[in-house]
């Protein structure tokens, strides 16, 4: 009685999936899905390496430093950096006296409790980045964590830094109406592949005040190198404190192994 | 319950002597993972997964109980407060790594626990309610890991969370209700958020005493084994200690390697990018999934693309998807063989392998974006894994002719049982 009972009601699953799977197949072969222009000319992230990748890397200071610089003087007009203090940038290799003056270059919104007025002062070394009062068309991300935000991290940023271009012709002859908007700009690493954002990186659109030349490709890897730190700047200190870990488990490991087979000598399993 | 020949706790300090005659605490342990407990000597290493499983439970709640010290269930900080613990409290990154990972490798754990009992027949009498159990702590675990993955209030969790209470509206008549009774709004919200941190950390407990009742219902007839044949002699079992506690000793030491490696170089590697972007209901991710230990049930969730008469196809959906696991419960009625272990079941033995390849197909079309042509191979996939819990099963069981059963655990171990000779021959 349970056997059939379960047959029945196994039957009424498949055959349920199967009539669903026809009904699908029929229409994925009567109608195809069309394909769009996002499908096929969308680019994966191109390959570029920082000195953080992989389980030893470590943050190249000088290259964050560079790419502060670019944050500041290009990105902060219209992205705000709001999980990161100005105190975290004493990890960029700046002191004391540093921070304070890279702080006091920023104007930090401070609420008075007696008054209920807001007051713009200049930043202290204990306070986040800003909030940017930005008026343009789009809607500019904030930048703290967009190297966890997007596939490819560190690598997308690059790539939508350097990969503004003109709209192939091969699109706009098989998309006719994929032409990109007034006031967007085309960028293929883009997920839509067209963005508000016009491209903010040009060959010296920064002096270095370590005299790296500034072309669009260095300050696009180096403000892309900064904002993986400002995603994760204990990030060192996490692979740093991974290896004796790792090590002390394999030592354990090792230990526990033997323990095993020196108490389970005599006994055959 | 124990077997004739375990060894009797026997207190000599007489300060364990006062505490024995009263509270037998000590005496329960004993008994319980000392040893006192005789499990079959012959265990492979696929029955380290419990005790691995037990240990990922305490690694959760340990790391939960952290996190939630610094956390703040509001939807207008949640997000930052998990920034913060991450950016600013003192090994705040190393808690937060450890508990999102530690979720991952609890269901890796559990994956492996549940397909071993799959292969050898854990489920058959006399261990019923020990699998019974653990499914419903698996059951607990997908509710606790949902609502753990809503918490940082990141895109995913605030759309995973509303896609998968929306598979409540799909309930005929009380569906939209239900949900707004769930959800404490007509989307998740604050109230939401709330309710779900509070039952986040609720469950787990929840969990834990279920593990009880499923550790004390195992030990009623012990631990089962590779072969499948009963205890039937003292050469069969060792003490659970010292030997299953050495074994699973380095057992821990390679699992906490694999998870370190993880934690400490590939933290981010199993989450989704889209949950470091805070919660906003006006801006619908291009493809919402769900953490990849749901992928499998998902793919059978979305499988259903067509309405089957007059039942609408999303609810058909939800049927399936929770059916998915609720035959789980009927396993021990569906598979009569009286044999356990697939080793001696030649049909059923490939039957298992081709399931397993089938999970992983539903697995890879559950993380895939919902297009063809994933939606019809995850459709003949759900239809396999319907077809071999309700069908297959019961059918095989019914004709399949065993291979013959060693004698005891001890013949199979040592190739003879002196026991075997007095015993008369079937």
């Amino acid at each position: 009685m349970a056997r059939i009972l379960s047959i029945l009601v196994g039957l009424f699953f498949t055959l349920s999936l199967a009539y669903t799977f026809a009904v699908g197949a029929y229409t994925a072969a009567t109608e195809p899905e069309a394909p769009t222009a996002e499908h096929e000319f969308h680019l994966a992230p191109k390959h570029v390496s920082f000195a953080s990748d992989g389980p030893f890397g470590k943050f190249d200071r000088q290259q964050l430093q560079r790419g502060f610089q670019v944050y500041q003087q290009v990105c902060s007009a219209c992205h705000s950096l709001r999980h990161v203090a100005f105190r975290d940038l004493e990890q960029l290799g700046y002191n004391d006296a540093e921070v304070k003056a890279i702080a006091a270059q920023f104007t930090v919104p401070k609420y008075d409790t007696a008054t209920g007025e807001v007051a713009s002062n200049p930043g202290m070394a204990t306070d986040y980045f800003p909030p940017v009062a930005y008026g343009g068309q789009g809607s500019p991300p904030d930048l703290s964590l967009i190297a966890k935000a997007r596939h490819g991290g560190g690598a997308y940023v690059y790539s939508l830094l350097t990969g503004y271009q003109d709209q192939p012709a091969e699109l706009l002859k098989h998309f006719p109406d994929s032409k990109t908007p007034d006031g967007l700009y085309y960028n293929p690493y883009f997920a839509n592949l067209n963005l508000a954002m016009p491209a903010p990186l040009v060959d010296d659109a920064v002096t270095y005040s370590d005299g790296t030349r500034a072309t669009l490709d260095q300050e696009a890897k180096d403000v892309s190198a900064f904002l993986i730190w400002a995603s994760e700047p204990t990030m060192d200190k996490r692979k740093q404190t991974g290896w004796p870990i790792l090590g002390f488990l394999l030592f354990a490991t090792i230990l526990g192994y033997m323990s095993y087979r020196n108490i389970w000598a005599n006994k055959k399993h | 319950m124990s077997f004739p020949w375990a060894k009797v706790y026997t207190p000599e300090h007489p300060f364990m002597k006062w505490m024995d005659e009263r509270l037998p605490l000590p005496r329960l342990v004993y008994n319980a993972v000392g040893g006192g407990y005789e499990v079959p000597r012959n265990l492979n290493y696929f029955w380290n997964f419990g005790f691995l499983a037990g240990l990922c439970l305490v690694i959760q709640i340990v790391t939960g109980i952290v996190m939630a010290m610094h956390y703040a269930a509001n939807t207008g900080v949640a997000f930052d407060s998990i920034e913060m613990t991450v950016r600013d409290v003192n090994w705040g990154w190393l808690m937060r790594y450890a508990h999102a990972n530690g979720a991952s490798a609890f269901f890796v754990v559990i994956y492996i626990h549940i397909f071993r009992g799959f292969f050898y027949g854990s489920y058959k009498a006399p261990r019923e309610m020990v699998w019974l159990l653990g499914v419903v702590i698996f059951l607990l675990m997908m509710a606790t890991a949902f609502m753990g993955y809503v918490l940082p209030w990141g895109q995913m969790s605030f759309w995973g969370a509303k896609v998968i209470t929306g598979l409540f509206s799909a309930i005929p008549l009380v569906g939209e209700p239900l949900q707004q009774w769930l959800l404490g709004g007509f989307a998740p919200d604050n109230a939401a958020l709330n309710r779900f941190f509070s039952l986040h950390y609720l469950l787990p407990f929840v969990i834990l005493g279920v593990v009880i009742l499923h550790i004390w219902a195992l030990h009623i007839p012990g631990s089962s084994n590779p072969t499948g044949v009963e205890v039937k002699s003292e050469s069969d079992t060792v003490p659970f200690y010292p030997y299953y506690v050495a074994k699973d000793g380095w057992a821990i030491g390679v699992f906490a390697i694999l998870y370190c490696a993880m934690v400490f170089f590939a933290p981010n590697y199993l989450g989704h990018p889209d949950n470091y972007i805070p919660a906003n209901p006006m801006s619908t991710p291009a493809h919402i999934v769900p953490e990849w230990y749901f992928w499998p049930f998902y793919a059978i969730l979305r499988a259903f693309t067509a309405n089957i008469f007059f039942i609408p196809a999303k609810l058909m959906g939800v049927l399936a998807m929770f059916g998915a696991i609720l035959v789980w419960f009927f396993l021990p009625w569906l598979d009569r063989s009286p044999i356990r272990s697939a080793s001696y079941r030649p049909v059923y033995k490939w039957f298992f392998v081709v399931l397993c390849l089938d999970m992983l197909v539903l697995f890879y079309c559950g993380g895939a974006e919902a297009k063809e042509p994933y939606v019809m191979i995850s459709q003949i996939a759900a239809l396999y894994y319907f077809a071999h819990f309700l069908i297959i099963l019961p059918i095989v069981s019914a004709i399949e002719k065993p291979k013959p059963l060693p004698f005891s655990i001890t013949e199979s171990v040592l190739g003879k049982d002196e026991d075997a000779v007095l015993a008369p021959s079937a």
